[in-house]
């Protein structure tokens, strides 16, 4: 190819020199702006590489002139969303659970920490409402298995129910009484009737009343004979009409005869103090939470 | 000019373009695998146990990666949300990786012990009936499907040879050893091998080690090997 370079007429540009079958081609200059911006980016790009983390050594990359990491970076926006709301988190990290409940603002703030806290962690049981489904507790009604003050929802919260990984965890075992073979299954059904007229609810006059001395022998143990239950063991009221796995005698009655016992996580590994306190003042908020026990009982 | 040779050459040209991005692609990926923050020793890995690595070929067939994350990045909305950002530690022994890039479903990174082994085998079967809002499908035939216990230690093995520290001991006992995790019983040899493991019967039917056993005591165990109570970056922040 012929280094053949001419000035074109017309345009007044050089040629490249090549040409095709007569086809000569323009050598026409990148425009200034274009070309000074392409070396603008480079210099950038360069700049960037001195003042971030970029270039390998050795044992590690260049730090950068700004000393950037993304932990860092991290550390710092948690850092900053803290410091926003220090003085409030200060307030209910010093104080005890009944004093946030008596002080208005720091029980609105613990309130809303609490139901972010809520919808991250709790929903996926509890449901978005917090009225639970079959098997997981509705969280809004005085029904409350293991009791319902601050206190005893903080507990929970911390070590959870049933949770191996924590040694505090509150654990409770029913009997298997059909499976084990403890009762026989005419004395289940009985006793599930028995359970049944407790509650007021729906049952077999002559099947509750032969059930009536088999619960007392074998449930009121824990449930007590009037069938309130025992919070202290987890022992779910029987009398209120409310059923965690299901309020029909053949629900009930499969309850009996093999129980379902439910887990719930402890989150004292997973959430810091702080937010395990407003949970529990959130959770403690929605309808059902009871005052602490007077200290003369 | 000399470009013109390149120019008219096209093998030349090939052999050239491969070299430029060789050399792109070493400069960019070899030092990954020496610098020091980007190989950094984490306490408390170890590899899947059988189970565990069992449910994990359940999570990838069932293409779980394509609507879950597994990879917390370092930012204040993930952290507060999900939990302490994922090390690269943490996916040390994944082959392949399940970071994934697409959160139709929330990261899985940290599930583990989050929830109870209940919630996930209902869930498994039909989301909804734990997550009204749910799109998830349903894998209730999990409950159906026995993982292949025979010849299991060939996977340990696969992974063994791929840099995973599986010891013969580990490839030997493998059938043994998910056994003994997916129904809490004989497990000491099991917990020698595997410190720290969960062992229980994972999908209420101690009968049978079934698929749901297996993804249950995955999904149980993700994110839960580091204590991050303890757990100090080597690395100097700002």
């Amino acid at each position: 190819m012929a280094k053949d370079i001419q000035k074109d007429e017309i345009t007044g540009t050089d040629t490249t020199g090549h040409e095709w079958d007569g086809i000569k081609e323009l050598n026409t200059p990148l425009p200034k702006w274009w070309l000074y911006t392409l070396y603008g980016t480079v210099i950038w790009g360069l700049a960037y590489t001195v003042a971030y983390p970029a270039w390998p050594m050795l044992t590690s990359a260049t730090p950068g002139l700004l000393g950037y990491t993304s932990r860092g970076e991290l550390a710092e926006s948690v850092n900053q969303a803290k410091e926003g709301q220090k003085a409030q988190l200060e307030k209910i990290s010093a104080a005890s659970l009944e004093d946030i409940l008596k002080d208005p603002e720091m029980l609105a703030f613990a309130r809303a920490g609490g139901a972010a806290a809520f919808k991250v962690n709790c929903v996926q049981c509890h449901g978005a409402g917090a009225a639970g489904s079959a098997g997981y507790p509705n969280l809004n009604d005085d029904d409350w298995l293991w009791g319902g003050t601050a206190d005893h929802i903080y507990t929970t919260l911390q070590h959870g129910i049933r949770y191996t990984v924590s040694a505090d965890t509150r654990d409770s075992q029913m009997p298997a009484f059909g499976a084990d073979g403890i009762l026989k299954p005419e004395e289940i059904a009985d006793v599930s009737h028995y359970v049944l007229t407790l509650a007021g609810e729906q049952a077999d006059a002559a099947k509750a009343e032969a059930g009536k001395q088999p619960f007392i022998d074998n449930c009121a143990a824990c449930h007590g004979e009037d069938g309130k239950g025992n919070a202290d063991m987890g022992a779910p009221n029987l009398t209120d009409k409310i059923w965690l796995y299901g309020g029909s005698v053949e629900q009930v009655a499969q309850q009996v005869t093999k129980p379902r016992h439910g887990v719930m996580p402890g989150w004292s590994t997973r959430l810091d103090d702080t937010t395990i306190k407003q949970l529990a003042v959130y959770v403690h908020s929605l309808g059902g939470g009871q005052a602490a026990v007077p200290a003369t009982q | 000019m000399k470009h013109e040779l390149l120019e008219k050459n096209a093998t030349l040209l090939l052999i050239f373009s491969f070299l430029v991005v060789t050399i792109g692609g070493l400069v960019q990926i070899a030092p990954l695998f020496y610098l020091q923050n980007t190989i950094e020793k984490v306490e408390g890995m170890r590899p899947y146990t059988p189970l565990e690595l069992a449910g994990r070929n359940v999570y990838v067939r069932e293409g779980c990666y394509t609507c879950h994350s597994q990879m917390i990045r370092p930012f204040r909305d993930e952290v507060e949300r999900y939990g302490h950002y994922s090390l690269a530690a943490e996916s040390q022994y994944d082959h392949p990786f399940q970071w994934g890039s697409k959160r139709t479903g929330p990261d899985l990174a940290r599930v583990g012990n989050r929830y109870s082994d209940d919630w996930h085998r209902e869930h498994l079967a039909n989301p909804r009936n734990v997550v009204p809002e749910s799109v998830m499908p349903g894998y209730a035939y999990l409950y159906d499907n026995d993982v292949k216990l025979e010849g299991f230690g060939r996977h340990l093995k696969v992974n063994a040879m791929v840099g995973v520290p599986y010891s013969n001991e580990m490839i030997e006992n493998a059938e043994a050893d998910m056994k003994a995790q997916a129904t809490g019983e004989n497990t000491d040899g099991f917990m020698e091998r595997y410190p720290k493991a969960q062992a229980r019967d994972f999908d209420g039917n101690p009968a049978r080690v079934t698929e749901m056993d297996a993804m249950v005591a995955y999904l149980q165990m993700l994110g839960t090997l580091v204590d991050f109570s303890t757990f100090k970056t080597e690395l100097e922040p700002r």
